[in-house]
């Protein structure tokens, strides 16, 4: 609850800025690709392709921000060490981890919520139910596990923009964001369809189109998010080795 | 008390030709730290002071040997024993993006105090290191003074019964140096055990009543300042780079005057035994 405290306090801080830049990125890619480009695309599924793209907006961007929530802890362990603190704090270690991934998923919950309303006031017609929030809280914890990962492990804040550049980037394009993954070589399929932003995406879309959506994707993103959870856990206890 | 009990620590690290290699920064460490006095850690750098410190305070796994507080294990009992442990590290480790009194309040809240106790150890603690009025300014805004006091005021926000400071007056000029041993003279007056660790020996001769002297992550000798001093002679007879030790001033003089070249005689320093164990002269 004190790691949450914390994040909030410093989120409180500078709400105002957090908004306003959580709004720029998802503005001009409805603009370019859900008014601009977008009016000439035919999905095939018989919608607009605004309403294609909200959901896979939405994935992508608490990707992104719930990742770069937790990415400060890196800056904490290697430069300010600040992370010390709570090393030596009499705190059960797992609730520091806990805590860093619930505040990610807070940021990416604002976030997404101003995303939403974004597209609505572009004309999206996207519905949501208690399994779209479930997906979006989820795909934030992975990611911000992953982030905390990161965090944990690399040693240059230079290798930390890597994971930028290698993961999260491609992710963005491939995993059904902007276009369905059906589209794709089989063996490239194969691969993507086992990543988390895809099985984020397909799911958010299915949902916000009223259409029947995979369990076992609910099932699998659960599956990560303990996995990175149980894993950061182990990593900020072996900082002490 | 404290007692630390063949304690070694060894880490991973890349030797010159490139490959992992162990070093032993810690080899053997066998102390006793009574309640309520102010203990020094004196070494040069590398002596293994700041990892003992780490060890001490669950920051970093000893490889062997045992630490115990009070007849109990350290480890398998952290959480209890951090409770009663404060620590003043030597890096400002603050939470940059808060202001002093938010730092002040996580620290609190990581130590469970309640919310009415917080707000009153906050306010008692900034007066006590004269901070009041940068309460709510950013720790990125405090001078390097400021945030020496305000790291020790943190320290002591859940009233430790030990406070272990890491270097606590490095870089800092004199009038405040001597603020911070005013500091620590009022916890250890309070009933707060004190190790610290220094590299400044006229810091060390100031304020502790025991003193260890390290080098290569083993411990010399263990003393009182005077202690020191009695035991390895009041008066130091130097000569052209070289030194004697003498319980008596006439002797030193004596032995001066025998010499052929020029040399001096004057009472023994705590600095010159560090010299003398440490072999920094040579």
């Amino acid at each position: 609850m004190t790691v949450f405290w914390r994040d909030w306090i410093v989120l409180k801080h500078r709400m105002a800025a957090f908004i306003i830049s959580r709004m720029i990125a998802p503005m001009l890619y409805m603009f370019a690709f859900g008014w601009g480009l977008g009016r000439s695309i035919d999905t095939g599924v018989g919608v607009s392709y605004l309403d294609f793209l909200v959901p896979g907006i939405l994935a992508m961007n608490s990707m992104n921000i719930s990742f770069n929530s937790v990415t400060p802890v890196h800056a904490e362990r290697v430069y300010h060490k600040s992370l010390e603190e709570y090393i030596v704090a009499p705190i059960w270690p797992p609730a520091f981890v806990i805590g860093k991934i619930t505040a990610a998923v807070l940021r990416g919950l604002i976030s997404s919520i101003i995303i939403l309303a974004l597209a609505f006031a572009f004309g999206a017609q996207v519905v949501t139910s208690i399994w779209f929030w479930l997906v979006i809280i989820m795909n934030c914890g992975i990611f911000a596990g992953i982030g905390f990962l990161a965090s944990m492990y690399l040693s240059t804040y230079e290798k930390m923009g890597q994971i930028n550049t290698y993961v999260l980037l491609p992710m963005s394009f491939l995993c059904g964001t902007f276009f369905s993954t059906k589209t794709m070589p089989d063996m490239l399929r194969l691969i993507i369809d086992i990543l988390p932003l895809t099985h984020t995406s397909v799911t958010l879309r299915a949902i916000s189109l009223g259409q029947p959506f995979e369990y076992l994707s609910v099932v699998a993103l659960l599956a990560y998010l303990v996995v990175v959870t149980v894993w950061g856990c182990r990593a900020f206890e072996d900082l002490r080795k | 008390m404290i007692e630390l009990k063949n304690v070694v620590k060894r880490f991973k690290h890349k030797g010159p030709d490139g490959k992992t290699a162990i070093k032993t920064a810690v080899n053997g460490l066998s102390l006793r730290i009574n309640n309520g006095e102010i203990f020094g850690l004196l070494g040069p750098n590398g002596a293994g002071k700041t990892t003992t410190i780490r060890m001490l305070t669950t920051l970093t796994q000893p490889s062997e040997g045992k630490i115990l507080y009070d007849g109990i294990l350290l480890e398998g009992n952290e959480r209890v024993i951090k409770q009663k442990i404060g620590v003043v590290p030597q890096n400002l480790n603050f939470d940059q993006d808060l202001t002093a009194g938010e730092n002040m309040e996580l620290h609190a809240r990581l130590y469970r105090l309640p919310k009415n106790k917080r707000e009153q150890r906050i306010k008692e603690l900034l007066k006590f290191v004269e901070l009041e009025d940068v309460v709510n300014d950013s720790v990125r805004k405090l001078s390097g003074g400021m945030k020496r006091r305000l790291l020790i005021a943190r320290g002591l926000i859940h009233e430790p019964d030990v406070l272990f400071m890491d270097e606590p007056t490095v870089a800092l000029d004199p009038q405040v140096r001597r603020r911070i041993w005013e500091l620590i003279r009022q916890m250890a007056r309070r009933g707060t055990t004190v190790l610290l660790t220094t590299h400044y020996i006229e810091e060390a001769e100031a304020l502790c009543n025991r003193v260890a002297i390290m080098k290569k992550g083993t411990i010399l000798d263990v003393d009182t300042p005077e202690g020191f001093i009695d035991h390895y002679g009041r008066y130091l007879a130097e000569w052209e780079g070289s030194w004697r030790f003498f319980m008596e001033e006439a002797k030193a003089l004596d032995f001066i005057k025998s010499l052929i070249v020029k040399g001096s005689v004057r009472p023994t320093t705590l600095e010159d035994i560090f010299m003398e164990l440490t072999g920094r002269r040579e």
